[in-house]
């Protein structure tokens, strides 16, 4: 029996290797995204203290089980000790846990405060969830988009589609619209849904909130780096709940005024130009 | 209180030795017991059962989510799968088999000679049945099953076919039968202890499912009203959670949690019962800090209640309400450490076998602690925005849920499947169980950890092609998980068949009442109250 329990134990250790050594390619991604705003930023600082806060509790803690399963055996003669309890141990291990927790506490809470505060924001977003798909409206400009699957995403994942994911550019993270939005400019987003619950989520962004049929949820987001992003639905919201993906193009000001402008104007001509600054 | 009973016992008639007969034979033994031994074997069969309907929709999810693309089902029944296998699990498989547990074990473990109220314990049982039965059954409707998630938030939920009635119906049943189960459980420990056994004398098993039953008769009200204010908003008009009649869909989610969070406990708690009992036993060494355990155990019941929105960071709460969340919620960590610490110190310079029902508390306390860790990372508020909704929190509960309380339960099953059957289980084949459970259970949900931080959000049937590695290695370690749990019911139907005669206190140096009678455990145990000093 003592074989058996060896071999599984080489057969984890494999895996262990295995899995360290996959990170060499990007599809293994383990970990969350640094992001491109601050919140992202500060998201992933408190994700990577709690994490290593939790590798070295559980360093002890993993190693204290692991002491006492190799060393306290019976089969290598352990004789039981007979004690209980032990009041200053167990004084000591809730107080550490405790103070643990109040230094979490005390660096979290303002990183909460920040990303609750939308004031001095430059300019509103408003974006309502639909059964399946995203409108944005840009407040006050008058001008608003429906943002759905693109095309070629939508045929392939059609049950029995002959069509290899894989082939597909940006398979389910594609839009046939994406949002356009300007670089360094604080945004407010006003966050409703018409239908049933959505929720709004850019992993880049950090953002990621409900969008409740009957509330208009805000939070705010400031893009540092130009560039595309994408994300999803994040609430369950029916069958194509997985189908109603989210791309952001964040890009400098002036661009987002030129691309903007262009929207709002019926003339074909700018309509052109604006289609080339969207390819651009 | 106890004194004053076992008066009554011996007051009674017909309750002397001579006059018990055996069990009834054929199926009315089943249908018309008030046994406790009898009714605890049918929820645990009950259970064994589930945890394969629940496992199959689990297989049809991991099926699906092999490789990107739909290759199998449409998303409908996707999320059907989805609901469906949690509704399964939680209410027919999991809690039910801690039920069985509790009609078997906590009359042995405290000297009563029976539950309390039997022909409840009757009824509480066999509505199971038609309960699971009844959700069931709404997969053949038109429409399907529920599709909303187990959460059941409206409006979603209301978007149902016929079988949405009937899944009301099914989860009130549920809730009766947990109820009335829960009555029987907290007036046998109240009322039926052997003289001397004081409450700060119950096995710690006792003292765990006494705070579960007291969290299931608060929590599954709350639920009940829920879903009776779903039923009236989508058939008499009512407009509880409809924006548009100035209703509030989030207060669906309040009254949800209200009763979810609870209902975490509920099911782990049990476990940690059972798991109390076997690291002493195996580490031949009294469990450290009783008192402490008891209190923990205590603050947990406690805090569950008031940290039910932290499953709702994202819903645009008030910063007072998410800082409240985000603090109550850390706090949990305290009592829920503390046990992991007594439990690592009850090893400490004891001497160690490592059966398998040992093997199974072990990775429990491995594994059920890094669940743990990820529920205390998901207690953070601005890191759950990145979290929330993604498999990050399905790694999460998955660890609490599955090596967490399952292999609770399943530790258990072995620890007392000689106390009820008389024979001793195959211990080589046991070892292989475990093995096979605790190496795919890891392949399965560990790699879903990485991909919610990659950001794959749950409950959808498609991905996109950068999330196909990781499902697919989950994929696999979940058809293994799946295949091992065969082996366990093989185990378990062996083990009710035959094997090695298993003496009365089956282990070495078993601490507690259920060891001092014969094994199999006769079918009337304890009608001369033990004395306890």
């Amino acid at each position: 029996m003592h074989r058996v329990a060896t071999n599984a134990r080489h057969l984890l250790t494999g895996l262990a290797l295995g899995v360290l050594a996959f990170p060499a390619q990007a599809a293994w991604t383990l970990n969350m995204t640094q992001g491109v705003t601050s919140t992202a930023q500060e998201a992933y600082d408190l994700h990577m203290l709690v994490f290593w806060i939790c590798t070295i509790v559980g360093i002890g803690v993993f190693g204290s089980m692991i002491y006492a399963i190799v060393v306290f055996r019976k089969s290598k003669g352990a004789v039981p000790a007979t004690f209980s309890h032990n009041t200053n141990a167990e004084i000591i291990w809730t107080v550490i846990p405790t103070l643990i927790l109040f230094y979490l506490g005390y660096v979290t809470a303002p990183a909460l405060i920040r990303i609750d505060d939308t004031r001095n924001s430059e300019m509103t977003l408003k974006i309502t969830g639909y059964q399946w798909k995203w409108q944005y409206e840009y407040v006050g400009q008058d001008y608003s988009f429906f943002s759905t699957l693109a095309a070629s995403s939508n045929a392939a994942r059609q049950l029995g589609s002959d069509i290899a994911p894989a082939s597909v550019e940006n398979y389910l993270r594609d839009v046939d619209k994406p949002l356009v939005v300007p670089v360094g400019v604080k945004i407010r987003y006003l966050l409703t849904a018409n239908d049933v619950l959505h929720a709004w989520w850019v992993p880049a962004f950090s953002v990621k909130r409900d969008a409740i049929p009957g509330y208009v949820n805000e939070g705010w987001f400031k893009v540092d780096k130009a560039g595309v992003y994408r994300g999803q639905c994040a609430e369950l919201c029916g069958k194509d709940h997985g189908f109603m993906p989210i791309v952001v193009r964040a890009v400098p000001r002036a661009e987002f005024d030129a691309w903007l402008a262009a929207q709002k104007s019926p003339s074909p001509a700018v309509a052109v130009a604006s289609a080339a600054v969207a390819a651009n | 209180m106890s004194t004053q009973n076992h008066d009554q016992v011996h007051d009674h008639p017909g309750h002397s030795h001579e006059e018990h007969h055996g069990p009834a034979k054929g199926l009315t033994r089943w249908l018309f017991t008030t046994n406790h031994k009898d009714i605890g074997t049918l929820y645990l069969l009950f259970a064994l059962v589930m945890l394969f309907v629940g496992g199959a929709m689990a297989m049809v999810i991991r099926l699906e989510l092999f490789q990107p693309g739909l290759q199998f089902v449409n998303p409908d029944f996707y999320n059907q799968m989805t609901t469906m296998h949690a509704l399964i699990m939680i209410f027919g498989m999991i809690m039910p088999a801690f039920v069985g547990f509790a009609n078997w074990m906590i009359p042995l473990m405290i000297g009563a000679p029976d539950m309390a109220l039997p022909r409840l314990n009757n009824w509480s049982f066999w509505i199971l049945p038609f309960a699971v039965g009844i959700l069931l059954s709404t997969l053949f409707m038109d429409g399907g099953g529920p599709a909303g998630g187990w959460t059941l938030y409206p409006p979603l939920s209301l978007q149902a076919g016929n079988g949405f009635p009937f899944t009301i119906f099914a989860i009130h049943l549920l809730g009766m039968s947990s109820i009335l189960g829960s009555i029987n459980i907290i007036v046998t420990i109240m009322n039926m202890r052997a003289p001397g056994m004081s409450l700060l004398k119950m096995p710690l098993f006792v003292w765990t499912w006494l705070i579960t039953a007291y969290l299931l008769i608060a929590a599954m009200p709350v639920l009940a009203g829920g879903v009776t204010m779903l039923l009236t908003d989508q058939f008499f008009g009512t407009t509880f959670f409809q924006a548009a009649g100035g209703g509030d869909p989030v207060l669906f989610q309040h009254i949800f949690w209200f009763f979810g969070h609870p209902e975490v406990y509920i099911i782990i708690l049990p476990a940690f019962g059972i798991v109390s009992q076997i690291i002493p036993t195996f580490s031949r060494k009294p469990l450290f800090g009783y008192a402490a355990m008891v209190y923990a155990t205590a603050s947990i019941g406690f805090l569950s209640f008031i940290v039910w929105a932290h499953h709702m960071f994202t819903v645009g709460m008030p910063l007072a309400g998410e800082m409240f969340f985000m603090l109550s919620t850390m706090l949990i960590a305290i009592p829920t450490a503390v046990k992991v610490f007594n439990w690592t110190a009850t090893m400490w310079r004891g001497s160690l076998t490592f059966e398998t029902p040992m093997l199974f508390a072990l990775a429990f306390l491995f594994l059920f602690t890094i669940g743990g860790f990820s529920g205390l990372m998901l207690a953070i508020a601005p890191a759950d925005f990145q979290y929330h909704d993604t498999y990050f929190v399905v790694a999460h509960f998955h660890y609490v849920l599955v090596p967490g309380a399952l292999f609770g339960a399943i530790a258990g099953a072995y620890f007392w499947l000689p106390k009820w059957t008389g024979h001793r289980y195959d211990e080589p084949l046991g070892k292989i169980h475990f093995w096979l459970s605790a190496i795919s259970v890891n392949v399965t949900f560990f790699p879903q950890h990485f991909l919610g931080l990659a950001g794959m959000p749950r409950r959808i049937p498609d991905y996109a092609t950068q999330f196909a590695d990781w499902n697919m290695v989950s994929s696999i370690g979940a058809f293994g998980f799946g295949l091992s749990q065969v082996l366990f019911a093989f185990i378990v139907f062996k083990t009710i068949r035959g094997g090695a005669k298993a003496t009365a206190e089956v282990w070495d140096q078993a601490e507690g009442l259920e060891w001092t009678v014969p094994s199999p455990a006769p079918y009337h145990t304890f009608d001369e109250a033990p004395v306890v000093k």
